[in-house]
């Protein structure tokens, strides 16, 4: 066992004698952080609008000041030309042009119903859809207040039997950072330990200093603790900094128990330092890790959630994340953050990773022994 | 701790076959306590395979080798605590200093530096001016020194050295020489091996190792003795259209190249060489000379691969 401390010795020499060590280490987090949670939104503000108005009447006017005054709508041109607006949607100068037109006031007052439209940008199909939602909105609004407008009833809209209230519950103001903070948490935390153990241990195989330790008397064992043990070390270490950044510059809740929160993480480290270890004994260079590593990463990262609800994938590939370490630890990151979650709820991604950890490491293992 | 015979590694019948090419093609040699035993052989001829598996690092596909009674296969972890190894490309830390690499052995073989100092102080005074400094940034004879020290950290009963001397310099090849005689003084067991012929001579015994097979194993005097032959050195000013003409002297068995002259030994019934140097003139040579000469390692050798 003791053989065990001069392994980690020699490790934390190692790494801190790595000159791009600790700017990574230190680094990284905050670039990630920082970037990532202010880039990485999908709130939609400051949509172009491009403006064809052929009523040019109180009503399409009192319309379009809707739009306008909106904080999200940036009104870029007004013609009554559609090629003209065509030709700044073709440019990308325009997200969304609205088409009010001739009679369109007449044609409300006299039979109670008329028609806008709406012609978006569908290049992105989220944004498009988020436009769509957010234009329609508008709409229904000016909607309602004309009712009130020309029936010259106190309020049709207080008149509605039944009066829908939405809270959103743990991110009341749907605020974007809180939900993607834990997330790239995760894809840091991940990338930092499993590339780096993969790395060090094929950086031994590459310069042959892995020959000179397999002459010694050091047990498997030894070895392989001595070599995931730094990692896990500074993977939490990256979690708590990763954490203190949210709190203090993104003011993320912190709910639930961090004891728990980083007891959860030992048990995911296993199943990410397992990988780790499992890609380095069947590559024999830092370019071959690379490659494997980025290949999970990034099919892995896509899958998890992170963006997306995995609720609403293809049964499939519901399945293909039960292997999905991320999907895990993206449930459970956030529960625990926001909603506090205690380990009764996260039991069942507890114990799942502790099985996934238990069969990464061992044929990780096994697989070494081959090697050695 | 060496079995019946004396002999602290012996070697039967040893194979070893990567996919389809026979690195090594079934030997038989035996090292005895105290020894300095060499393997010379050209690059290829499976030197580094026989010490691999003589390190418990890979398995032979055939045939044993026991190191003081146990056996490479199912004894390997015992092994490993009795040997030392070099390999032969250098394989420390360079990131770590020479006393960090140092101390990070001693302390894996659940040693210290200054429990064994005494073992390695001859090799290790002359890097420790150093030793601060990293490995990596060291000589490419400091490295060596320091990798020596690094295999002897441990006090090893035998210590495996693989091609030590490859890529350095004269000077320090010697050196290095020097050192390996006073640790066989000290009464550890020394195996390396070497593609110089002329580094045969420093060693107590020697097998002649080409492609995969021993071709002799035995003292360097008594190999020289039994070459048998009589050999003459032989030069002219074009010693490329000597080369020719001699390979077609039907009285000529082997023509070599050494150096600025060449080595030849001649059929049976041709020992009398007088006549050559005139009729080698007569076909044109100028500046022929002459003379018999004393075999050495590396004629054997040549000999041997015929």
């Amino acid at each position: 066992m003791r053989k065990i401390k001069y392994i980690l010795q020699k490790e934390f020499i190692q790494v801190f004698r790595d000159k791009t060590m600790l700017p990574m280490i230190l680094g990284v987090p905050i670039i990630q952080l920082v970037i990532l949670v202010h880039a990485a939104t999908l709130e939609m503000k400051s949509i172009d609008m491009y403006v064809i108005d052929k009523d040019l009447s109180s009503m399409s006017h009192k319309l379009i000041n809707k739009f306008d005054g909106s904080p999200f709508y940036n009104i870029n041109g007004v013609s009554f030309s559609l090629d003209k607006a065509l030709e700044t949607l073709e440019k990308n100068k325009t997200d969304v042009i609205v088409q009010i037109p001739y009679g369109f006031e007449r044609d409300l007052i006299r039979e109670n119903e008329t028609e806008v439209q709406l012609l978006i940008d569908g290049i992105n199909g989220t944004t498009a859809s988020l436009i769509n939602a957010y234009s329609s909105a508008v709409i229904s609004g000016f909607n309602r207040n004309i009712m009130v407008d020309l029936t010259q009833m106190p309020s049709v809209a207080n008149l509605e039997p039944i009066n829908i209230e939405t809270t959103y519950w743990y991110n009341p103001e749907l605020n974007y950072k809180i939900y993607m903070l834990p997330g790239i948490l995760v894809i840091l935390v991940t990338m930092i330990s499993m590339f780096l153990t993969a790395m060090n241990i094929v950086r031994e195989k590459e310069v042959g200093t892995i020959e000179q330790l397999n002459v010694t008397p050091i047990k498997k064992f030894e070895f392989i603790v001595g070599k995931l043990l730094p990692f896990m070390v500074i993977a939490l270490f990256e979690l708590a900094f990763g954490l203190a950044i949210g709190k203090f510059f993104f003011h993320i809740p912190i709910v639930g128990s961090l004891g728990l929160l980083f007891g959860f993480t030992v048990v995911y480290l296993m199943v990410v330092l397992g990988i780790g270890l499992f890609i380095s004994t069947i590559s024999s260079t830092q370019q071959q890790v690379m490659f494997i590593a980025f290949f999970f990463m990034l099919v892995f990262i896509l899958m998890s959630g992170i963006f997306t609800a995995t609720e609403s994938m293809p049964p499939w590939a519901q399945k293909v994340n039960i292997i999905n370490p991320f999907y895990y630890f993206m449930r459970v990151i956030r529960m625990i953050l926001l909603k506090g979650s205690g380990f009764r709820d996260i039991s069942y991604e507890f114990f799942s990773l502790l099985i996934y950890g238990t069969i990464m490491l061992s044929l990780a293992v096994w697989k070494y022994r081959k090697v050695a | 701790m060496s079995n019946a015979q004396g002999h602290i590694v012996s070697v039967k019948g040893l194979k070893k076959t990567y996919d389809s090419v026979e690195a090594v093609k079934g030997i038989d040699f035996s090292v005895s306590k105290d020894e300095l035993f060499g393997l010379i052989g050209p690059d290829g001829a499976g030197k580094t395979t026989i010490f691999r598996i003589l390190t418990t690092l890979m398995f032979p596909t055939e045939g044993s080798a026991n190191i003081m009674d146990l056996n490479v296969v199912s004894d390997y972890k015992k092994i490993r605590n009795h040997l030392g190894y070099m390999p032969q490309r250098f394989s420390l830390y360079q990131d770590l200093t020479v006393e960090e690499n140092l101390e990070f052995f001693a302390r894996i073989f659940g040693t210290t530096i200054e429990e064994n100092y005494s073992l390695i102080k001859d090799i290790y005074v002359q890097i420790e001016p150093f030793k601060t400094r990293k490995a990596g940034k060291l000589s490419g004879g400091m490295k060596q020194k320091l990798a020596l020290s690094c295999a002897l950290i441990h006090s090893p009963e035998i210590l495996i050295l693989d091609e030590p001397t490859t890529g350095v310099d004269a000077v320090s090849r010697k050196e290095f020489w020097e050192m390996l005689i006073r640790l066989k003084e000290k009464g550890i067991t020394i195996l390396v091996s070497t593609p110089y012929m002329d580094e045969a001579n420093l060693c107590g015994r020697v097998a002649l190792i080409q492609n995969g097979e021993i071709m002799s194993i035995d003292t360097p005097q008594k190999i020289i003795e039994n070459f048998g032959r009589k050999l003459w050195a032989i030069k002219s000013d074009n010693i490329y259209q000597l080369i020719q003409d001699l390979k077609t002297d039907n009285r000529i068995h082997t023509v070599f190249p050494f150096g600025e002259y060449l080595h030849i030994t001649v059929k049976p019934g041709y020992d009398d060489l007088k006549g050559l140097a005139p009729e080698l003139n007569r076909m044109g040579h100028s500046g022929v000379k002459i003379q018999e000469i004393e075999a050495n390692i590396e004629d054997c050798f040549m000999e041997l691969m015929q």
